[in-house]
């Protein structure tokens, strides 16, 4: 009989503990961006709505909703290092530039060429995107197999180079994004390009 | 045999044709990058060894052992990676990479988790959520990091 009593009120007092206290349940914080943008989260909890907006603002998560707080380098290091090394290389991209109407790179870009090798030999699994492009001279038709015949080309000496064929993906997206807006049927060095994600 | 057991049955025989039905071969959402100590995939109830290079679909759901952490890379260019003792899915992904218009939502259900946003959450703000068992994060950009307890 004491015996049950007693153990009624150990799980009262518990059950009193778990309802009292803030119990974490979790950290939230936000980082700066490394280009220096402007960043920002919002924090939705137990019905209430916080907003991070300055590097380092953090969160606690508690049974009773968001605890504001200031985190700092040092401590997202201790609590969060073994995620951030993790994390994978950044995708960069890049963008070459073609000879009007042929599938071959002006002389300035054939130099960028190299920089994309570099760039995919630092990954261990690299996963590369080549969108090929045209200007605005010449029917759709034409322009998508001009885009696409830039496109392979590129991958071509990727693949060459000794990077995978299954890791590159390569598309023509004829004249239907040109980077400089410009009239139908207007030549542009700049519309002339391929571009290339590296992820 | 119990009448449970048969309406059970009933639904894993609705649920397997369902699977069947299903497009074939789902969409790539994003690739291991890195991958240390034990971390396991999760897809229609197999649990697949995490490997680098690994594509990956949405409702994978990642786990990493004590000594575990991953890396992946999201179609839309967003970085997210799981330190020790992580559960972490990813609900949905919808990414329409001409426009950059989109939908991702990621939970991590435990663990801690390191995110850099990607063209999804640049083009809409708040169109990449991450939950945690008692939390909602709507990303508007672009690096933030994020623990669940059990």
């Amino acid at each position: 009989m004491i015996r049950h009593l007693v153990r009624a009120l150990l799980l009262a007092a518990v059950a009193a503990m778990v309802a009292s206290c803030a119990i974490q349940s979790g950290t939230v914080v936000l980082l700066p961006d490394k280009d220096g943008k402007d960043t920002a989260l919002t924090v939705t909890q137990r019905g209430t709505k916080v907003t991070l907006a300055e590097p380092y603002a953090g969160t606690k998560l508690t049974n009773e909703g968001p605890k504001a707080y200031r985190s700092s380098q040092e401590e997202v290091q201790a609590e969060f290092g073994d995620a951030l090394a993790a994390r994978p290389v950044g995708p960069v991209q890049f963008t070459l530039y073609f000879v009007e109407g042929k599938d071959e790179l002006t002389d300035e870009s054939k130099q960028v060429v190299n920089t994309v090798f570099v760039e995919i030999a630092k990954r261990p699994v690299p996963d590369v995107l080549v969108i090929g492009h045209t200007d605005a001279v010449g029917t759709d038709q034409l322009n998508d197999k001009l885009s696409r015949d830039r496109a392979d080309f590129i991958r071509a000496g990727l693949i060459q180079s000794g990077i995978a064929p299954e890791n590159i993906v390569a598309i023509g997206r004829g004249k239907r994004e040109l980077f400089v807006p410009t009239a139908d049927g207007v030549a542009h060095p700049r519309n002339r390009r391929v571009e290339i994600v590296v992820r | 045999m119990t009448n449970a057991a048969t309406i059970l049955r009933c639904l894993a025989m609705i649920a397997a044709a369902l699977l069947l039905c299903s497009p074939a071969g789902a969409a790539e959402i994003g690739q291991i990058k890195i991958s240390k100590g034990q971390v396991t995939v999760e897809r229609k109830g197999a649990a697949l060894p995490a490997t680098v290079g690994m594509r990956l679909e949405s409702a994978d759901v990642l786990r990493t052992g004590a000594d575990g952490s991953v890396g992946i890379t999201m179609a839309d260019n967003s970085l997210l990676s799981a330190g020790p003792n992580s559960i972490l899915s990813l609900d949905r992904f919808e990414f329409d990479p001409t426009t950059s218009q989109g939908q991702f939502d990621a939970q991590l259900r435990k663990g801690s988790l390191a995110v850099i946003s990607g063209r999804i959450a640049k083009q809409s703000p708040e169109a990449m959520t991450v939950r945690t068992p008692s939390a909602i994060l709507g990303v508007r950009g672009t690096e933030f990091v994020l623990s669940a307890n059990d």
